[in-house]
């Protein structure tokens, strides 16, 4: 390969930092279907391999074959993960997009293309690389089946070279995609190679990006969400799950089932759970109901539009309280809307979700950890609760690869509820299911198959008092409402505190909560270097806990950031906190892409400076 | 002299027949749906049925207000509308030692709830389903349901130009490997047939017509008292068996034969000769059809077919309940997830 003959100024992105080495994005437009995804994997956990802080982004459209996708690499030096709006090292291999690709490539960046297409190169602010894929991909002998699969790995290899990737963690990387299998890594590594020596032979680069070794992912891990997630309910002790498939949830559920293989069978061959696959989302929170009043940690996942089928039954066991737990990997909505970008879409539905004056429970998850944690502390509140628990993660942060430190155990034992034992109710010759016994709204439970006379209770949606038996007197009704009122302030006192960064001398709060974090410690450093100092707390469940009244209390501008057309979290703090109702400031987007750090902070920047 | 007091008569687990009552029904005097519960209380007492194991559930309607109306000593779940199915699959699944008794309508299961009847059956999920059938919806005060005869007139609902959906049909063609049809006024049948359901492996489909005083009990109604009684046709002779009891041999050859059920019960099939053979899948078939095409009040054991294993078999459950394993069996260790993280 040449010496670099007439390399550009350096460019710097949105944040100033100079990009070039360590410091920038690419983007692969490829066809869906084509199996690029094993080269984009590749790639990322290559860069992660070599230290490199690097988080990967699939936008892909709701198709199985055919429509455009695009994956986003991000390499950070800094360590910052969010979306950032430019891509500067564009690989180009979807004809039908690539004149709309190349023309969002900022100035000074590079285009990488297969040679076949006989590209006129017509922007002069940025640099071409035509890379011969289908002869490389040829030459491989690979058969004609394989022969597109592998054609990506020629952009691989281009990128070996001209970024300066360890081709060894390529091979690292790909023998981690095909669990050891040698022979589809050879095959792979063969066009690899193959393209990195082409590109070492006759091309000169003439662009400023590079990567080098750094020694910054050290002990952490590369997962994606709904993994993470399946993962935490494994070790939440989840004995049943019910599901209907749906993206972007069904990953979750894949993620579940095979942990749980690995890590839930006995020694005797029978597994400590059950997991059906439902005839619909009614059938799915039909089956976790019947198994959470039956004494199960039962669990099911989906995204809105199964939420919308979940809406009666999350009523019922709302309201004859049996917990449950939800996940809701939000999509765009409404309706089929776009299923395979993300959106914080469901907040408001979800909170609310049932007929009658209904509140629910809901943990927002921001990062890998904590949709680890969230699998296991929902059965926790769901069982101490005796409610559904819904989890709302998204898109971004179900499918996408994020760097994360290591998933951590679970710290505390788990915690099932007052469930009360045939020993104990003999002693106590019976018990009533919904009296308020200890102040905290929430009554005593037993479960079918205590061995007890004095278990059994009759559970119905119909109006219920104290002692679980059918009322329609005026007075028990609401004092049945009165206690669930209870329950729900009790548990503002038990779910998950918002996490809280407060600066001295900041006048501007900045509220947020999950995958919208992602892109949060950018922001805030582009706002400080423009003289706004601000304090940021994200939101980590609802009900609202009080550090979150306070924290809305002390600053005089609230800017409430999230997914969502409505800014839907920004309402229900209105709600939360009428007197700052006016005071809080929505910054919301709703374009199916995460929301890029440049966004946010030119936003912000922009109320401030009016 | 002191008067003697009679014994009090217990079953086996020294529970008196009042012991399987449940509270005072709400439901119109001389409702269908009463007498089925009396039924399910006399069948109950009679096998001996631990109710600490049993679970009663049901969907939305007048039929599923009942269970709260017999056993009281068991759990009881009335549900949403159509949707008992799921329910209680979750339910078994989570607790494989419990014996489930579902309640539903013939709007709550040939109506809304048609297609988690249809996946329950499928699925064999092991529990007893009554459909107490009226042909109407008699809590939302007596629309036509689905399984209303064509050209029915009623005073509310006017006539009805929809042909039925047959309960038992639909149970058949989802391969259901016990079903029974009987009449809420013939207590004996009915019980039989409850007995030998709560013996089957999988899932037993009961259509039991069950007369709507208030809203479809006029004499020309298929699901009244009087057409039943006028016109049940009763297909299939059958004794039931407990596993307890001796299986005395008193038949002739070739018109008696016994199925045994799973639980070591037997049913014992009589006069094959005259009838039908409930054994055998296309007769059953055949038979439904015909009284279709007659409009004939066919009742008795249709079909039976003990050897599809119920969902709770296919699942590789443990001995011990989901429910209540303990967290040892259900949290994994930290090394284990050191090990994931590791393979990350
Ligand atoms: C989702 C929903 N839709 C409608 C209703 C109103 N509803 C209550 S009972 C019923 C029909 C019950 O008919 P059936 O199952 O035949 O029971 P029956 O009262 O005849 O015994 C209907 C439509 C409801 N409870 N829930
Ligand atoms: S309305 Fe009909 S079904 Fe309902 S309780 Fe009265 S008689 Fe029974
Ligand atoms: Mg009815």
């Amino acid at each position: 390969m040449g010496t670099s003959t007439q390399a550009r100024p350096t460019a710097h992105d949105a944040f100033g930092s100079p990009v070039g080495v360590n410091n920038f994005s690419i983007i692969a437009a490829t066809v869906n279907g084509s199996g690029s995804q094993t080269a984009n994997n590749a790639i990322a956990r290559a860069l992660f391999k070599m230290g490199i802080p690097t988080t990967g982004k699939n936008l892909f459209p709701s198709n199985i074959q055919g429509l455009p996708t695009w994956y986003i690499i991000r390499i950070s030096r800094e360590g910052y993960i969010g979306r950032r709006e430019n891509a500067e090292v564009l690989i180009a291999m979807n004809r039908a997009t690539a004149d709309e690709d190349i023309s969002k490539v900022p100035s000074g960046g590079v285009v990488i293309y297969p040679t076949e297409w006989k590209l006129s190169e017509s922007r002069d602010d940025v640099t071409y690389y035509a890379l011969p894929v289908q002869q490389l991909a040829k030459a491989s002998g690979a058969s004609a089946k394989m022969l597109s699969y592998v054609a990506n790995m020629a952009y691989v290899g281009a990128l070996v070279t001209l970024l300066g990737i360890d081709i060894n963690e390529i091979d690292a990387a790909l023998m981690h995609h095909f669990g050891g299998k040698r022979k589809a890594v050879d095959l792979n590594m063969g066009v690899v190679k193959a393209a990195a020596e082409y590109c070492q032979q006759n091309i000169t680069k003439r662009d400023p990006f590079k990567v080098e070794r750094m020694n910054a992912t050290a002990g952490k891990v590369l997962i994606d969400g709904n993994s993470a997630g399946g993962l935490g309910t494994c070790f939440g002790g989840f004995t049943f799950a019910a599901w209907y498939p749906i993206t972007p949830s069904t990953s979750l559920v894949d993620a579940l089932t095979d942990y749980a293989k690995e890590l839930r069978v006995e020694p005797d061959g029978t597994h400590t759970y059950a997991i059906v696959q439902a005839e619909d989302e009614i059938a799915a929170i039909g089956m976790i109901t019947g198994a959470g009043w039956a004494g199960a940690r039962a669990m099911t996942s989906t995204s809105g539009p199964g939420i919308s089928l979940m809406t009666e039954y999350a009523g019922l066991a709302y309201f004859t309280e049996i917990p449950v737990v939800i996940w809701d990997i939000m999509r765009m909505g409404p309706s089929t809307g776009l299923p395979t970008r993300v959106s914080q879409g469901d907040v408001l539905m979800v909170y609310f979700l049932g007929h009658g004056d209904t509140k629910q429970i809901v943990l927002l998850p921001s990062n890998m950890q904590e949709c680890f944690a969230c699998g296991w502390q929902s059965f926790d509140l769901a069982e101490r609760l005796q409610t559904p628990v819904f989890v709302l993660s998204d898109l971004d942060l179900g499918m996408n690869t994020w760097m994360s430190d290591p998933l951590e155990y679970p710290d505390t034992p788990m915690d099932r509820g007052k469930v009360l034992s045939a020993a104990q109710l003999d002693a106590a010759k019976g018990f009533n299911r919904y009296e308020d016994v200890d102040g905290d709204g929430i009554g005593y439970r037993t479960v079918p198959g205590t061995e007890s006379k004095y278990a059994a209770y009759f559970t119905r949606g119909s109006g219920h008092n104290k002692y679980a038996q059918y009322t329609e007197r005026a007075d028990e009704w609401e004092a049945n409402l009165d206690r669930l009122h209870r329950k729900h302030e009790y548990a503002r006192t038990i779910v998950p505190k918002p996490v809280i960064d407060e600066v001295a001398g900041a006048t501007v709060g900045i509220i947020a909560y999950g995958s919208t974090d992602q892109s949060m410690p950018e922001a805030r450093k582009f706002l400080a270097d423009r003289g706004v100092k601000t304090s940021y707390m994200r939101i980590r469940a609802l009900p609202t806990t009080a550090e979150i009244h306070d924290f809305i209390q002390r600053y005089p501008r609230l800017y409430v950031v999230e997914n969502n057309y409505d800014g839907q979290m920004r309402k229900i703090l209105q709600m939360e906190v009428p007197e700052r109702a006016k005071d809080l400031v929505q910054i919301s987007k709703c374009d199916g892409l995460p929301l890029s750090s440049e966004w946010i902070a030119t936003s912000i920047l922009k109320k401030e400076s009016k | 002299m002191a008067v003697q007091e009679p014994p009090i008569k217990v079953n086996r687990l020294g529970l008196t027949r009042d012991d399987y009552k449940g509270r005072a029904s709400t439901l119109c005097k001389g409702c269908g749906h009463d007498s089925i519960s009396q039924r399910i209380i006399s069948v109950a007492y009679d096998l001996n049925l631990d109710p600490t194991h049993l679970i009663k559930v049901s969907g939305i309607g007048c039929s599923s207000k009942t269970p709260a109306y017999f056993i009281n000593q068991s759990h009881g779940f009335n549900g949403l509308h159509g949707r008992m199915p799921s329910m209680a699959t979750g339910a078994v699944l989570a607790n494989r030692t419990l014996t489930a008794l579902g309640v539903s309508g013939d709007g709550d299961a040939m109506s809304i709830g048609l297609g988690q009847f249809i996946h329950m059956v499928r699925r064999n999920v092991p529990m007893v389903f009554i459909v107490e059938n009226n042909g109407v919806y008699g809590l939302t005060k007596g629309q036509f349901s689905a399984t209303a005869d064509l050209d029915q007139e009623l005073k509310y609902a006017g006539r009805n130009e929809l042909p039925p959906i047959d309960v038992c049909h639909e149970a058949l063609v989802a391969d259901c490997g016990f079903i029974g049809r009987s009449f809420a006024g013939d207590p004996r049948q009915v019980e039989a047939l409850l007995k030998a359901a709560l013996s089957h492996r999988g899932t037993a489909i009961l259509d039991i017509i069950s007369p709507c005083v208030t809203f479809n009990d006029h004499d020309d109604s298929t699901k009244s008292y009087a057409y039943g009684k006028a016109h049940e046709q009763i297909i299939s002779d059958f004794g039931f068996v407990a596993p307890q009891e001796e299986i005395t041999v008193d038949y002739d050859p070739g018109t008696t034969a016994d199925v045994t059920m799973h639980d070591g019960s037997h049913v014992r099939l009589r006069k094959l000769d005259e009838k039908h053979d409930p054994r055998n899948r296309d007769a059953a078939m055949r038979v439904l059809e015909e009284a279709h095409i007659k409009q004939e009040f066919i009742t008795g054991l249709i079909y039976i077919n003990e050897e599809r294993p119920a969902l709770t078999e296919i699942e590789r459950l443990p001995a011990t309940p989901l429910a209540f394993l303990p967290p040892e069996k259900t949290r994994p260790s930290r090394e284990a997830l050191a090990k994931v993280m590791q393979e990350l």
